[in-house]
């Protein structure tokens, strides 16, 4: 009780001196964070605060001076339900509040709609986990990404599977969502440009369970690799029927797919055969994913889910800015924020002209003993 | 050629699990001249009720042979089925029985709202995993051609459920009471025919030939979730318009060909037109038929001109 009350006195205090402009020992700045806090991925969301959060207790630690003043950053943690309406609303919140940054929101649907409000109050944001190309084409110039997008990832996938797979023949299948189309058409650009023949282009939707009339058809072109992208809901019952028509092609989806739910769904039907690829490395192959995996169990007790570090590196990108800048205020470190440089933990942050991370990592998954193992 | 035979397959099984499910649609619109539209989510709730069953089957006694396991949840799953097709009837319907058409429209579109939103609250918003108690490894009894034996189990039971429909109907009393009461309520009534009970019996009935259909439909797909229902009724009512509302043959014709239609349509449709349209034209090419088929035979392929029920 009597922590609450101080802090929000310093809460108070911090808001008096920005007002007043009044200089003095320490200052209170925030960032906004918003994912999903409740509902079926809130175990995601937490993991991507808690990864913020991280990051400004550990500047904090280290004592960050802007300006000639002491800097103690701060949290202001929100909900969006994964949903984007509640999305823009605490969007809204954050704007009211007059955060100088926001880090998130996790998924796409919630964050291109949420972007366009901290565009109008020209707050930056960087997102952790959205990947959906058409967040950072919209240009806005406060807007980026920490995780590589969808487009980096369809490139990987078609290379990968005329490459390492060394198919010639490729039938691709979506599910008409903007991210499986849009996906599914990276894969065909980059499977071309790699010397992929693409057999077939096969569509279905976001509601369906049974593809046996385009698996049939796909069948007879004789395909070396079957791309679908979708979610695992329909990527489960894909590969089952895949094995009741006896097609032994390899089959590659993407981060929709890649997950635990594709194990149960898929069931006995995934072999050594089933891939499928997420925008991120995987914890241990980060630079400095084992340092970091030890800090964050240390301090919340828990292990990281996926995106945490990508959450990290995002506050982190917003605080190295406002040092290079030697300004909290948004308009001053947003031109600091694109010219950044630094090693996080996930890699070397930089960003495109775009605001997509330069260096965005993919990594393969192939199923193995009961679960996606990376492929080496 | 094999891919043709394929596709045929294809079209079977899943023209079987229209057939059942139209069934259910045409009894009910032959009886009262209301589309049930809450009849998919009675598919739903049947195959999420014998999901239920197998999983604490599973628990209690996981040694069972896996066949009387989907027996038994196929038991459970009736009877459930049955008593809310009887208590949508009683409930919902009957009351507004005189009404103006469109009001026992509309309650059975909310209907299936309901039912879907009360599925989602019991079972929650995941995909389960339905237990494919029936093997799903292929065979091939012609080479090239693969089919699973559960695909064989739907198709068999369907056409047996439907025999056993067809001769319910047509040669015993029940039934007879049953085309009384869809010739006319009025005078069946006066016949002697107790119509309230026809009616809550031919919902009864529906319900338990959608419990079916769902059950087969997930043990297929091997998958279950609160909006499953959805399509299939959709395409299933499309079946039944599509060989004739009211009529139980026409029902299971409608049903067989929209599943051909769809499964040869998808397979050929971007050859047929030289890669002007593709497959995610797949239902749109059903739609198609069936305004082509209502052009020159309005009342459907088996359907028969009936004047305008009361």
């Amino acid at each position: 009780m009597k922590k609450t009350g101080i802090a929000i006195a310093i809460m108070g205090l911090g808001f008096g001196l920005m007002s007043g402009g009044v200089s003095a020992a320490d200052m209170v700045v925030k960032l906004g964070h918003v994912g999903p806090l409740t509902g079926s991925i809130s175990h995601l969301g937490k993991d991507n605060e808690n990864g913020a959060l991280l990051a400004i207790e550990e500047y904090n630690a280290k004592g960050v001076t802007i300006g000639g003043k002491k800097i103690k950053f701060e949290i202001m943690g929100e909900d969006d339900q994964a949903d984007p309406r509640a999305g823009t609303t605490v969007a809204q919140r954050l704007v009211d509040a007059e955060v100088v940054g926001v880090v998130g929101h996790l998924n796409s649907g919630t964050t291109i709609p949420a972007s366009r409000i901290y565009h109008q109050a020209g707050i930056p944001m960087i997102s952790p986990s959205a990947t959906n190309p058409k967040l950072t084409q919209q240009n806005y110039a406060g807007v980026f990404r920490t995780i590589a997008n969808d487009v980096q990832q369809g490139g990987a996938i078609g290379k990968f599977a005329t490459g390492a797979l060394g198919a010639k023949n490729i039938a691709i299948i979506d599910d008409r969502t903007a991210y499986g189309q849009g996906l599914a058409d990276e894969v065909e650009k980059s499977a071309k440009a790699t010397g992929g023949k693409i057999v077939a282009r096969e569509f279905t939707n976001d509601k369906a369970t049974d593809f046996m009339a385009i698996l049939t058809k796909i069948k007879a072109q004789n395909p070396d690799v079957i791309f679908f992208g979708g979610m695992d809901a329909q990527g489960g019952p894909m590969l089952r029927q895949l094995k009741q028509l006896g097609i032994n092609a390899k089959f590659i989806t993407g981060d929709g797919a890649c997950s635990g739910e594709m194990l149960k769904l898929a069931g006995d039907a995934l072999s050594g055969n089933a891939y499928c690829t997420q925008a991120g490395l995987p914890l241990d192959k980060m630079p400095g994913g084992k340092d970091f995996k030890e800090r964050y169990k240390k301090r919340f007790n828990l292990d990281v889910q996926i995106y945490a570090p990508y959450a990290y590196d995002a506050a982190a990108a917003m605080i190295e800015a406002m040092k290079v800048a030697d300004s909290t205020v948004p308009a001053k470190y947003l031109p600091a924020l694109k010219a950044i440089n630094f090693q996080g933990v996930t890699g070397n942050v930089a960003f495109d002209a775009k605001g997509d991370i330069k260096e965005g990592a993919i990594t393969v998954y192939q199923y193995k003993d009961g679960g996606w193992n990376p492929v080496p | 050629m094999e891919t043709l035979l394929q596709q045929i397959v294809n079209g079977l099984v899943v023209g079987s699990v229209y057939a059942l499910v139209a069934l259910g649609y045409t009894m009910v619109y032959g009886i009262l001249g209301l589309i049930n539209f809450a009849h998919g989510e009675v598919v739903m709730i049947g195959a999420l009720t014998a999901l239920q069953t197998l999983l604490i089957l599973m628990g209690v006694a996981p040694d069972m042979a896996p066949l009387l396991k989907l027996a038994i949840a196929v038991l459970v799953a009736m009877p459930v089925c049955m008593i809310l097709g009887f208590l949508m009837e009683r409930l919902a319907y009957r009351r507004l029985r005189n009404a103006p058409r469109l009001a026992p429209l509309i309650t059975a579109i909310g209907m299936s709202f309901l039912l879907q939103t009360l599925a989602m609250i019991i079972w929650g918003r995941n995909y389960h995993t339905f237990p494919q108690l029936i093997s799903t490894t292929p065979m091939q009894p012609i080479p090239g051609v693969f089919v699973t034996p559960v695909q064989v189990a739907i198709v068999i039971v369907s056409a047996l459920v439907m025999a056993g429909l067809i001769l319910l109907v047509t040669k015993t009393r029940l039934g007879r009471a049953m085309r009384a009461t869809a010739e006319n309520h009025r005078v069946a009534s006066l016949m002697g025919v107790d119509t309230n009970a026809i009616i809550g019996l031919t919902f009864i009935i529906g319900a338990g030939l959608a419990a079916v259909a769902g059950v087969m439909f997930a043990s297929n797909y091997g998958i279950a979730h609160y909006a499953m229902g959805f399509m299939p009724g959709l395409k299933a009512f499309t079946a039944a318009v599509l060989g004739g509302i009211g009529n139980l043959g026409g029902a299971m014709l409608g049903g067989i060909v929209l599943g051909l239609v769809e499964a040869v349509g998808a397979g050929y449709i971007e050859t047929m037109t030289f890669g002007f349209l593709n497959s995610s034209y797949q239902d749109i090419f059903a739609f198609v038929i069936l305004g082509i088929v209502l052009i020159f035979r309005p009342t459907g392929l088996l359907g028969e001109r009936v004047s305008d029920r009361a």
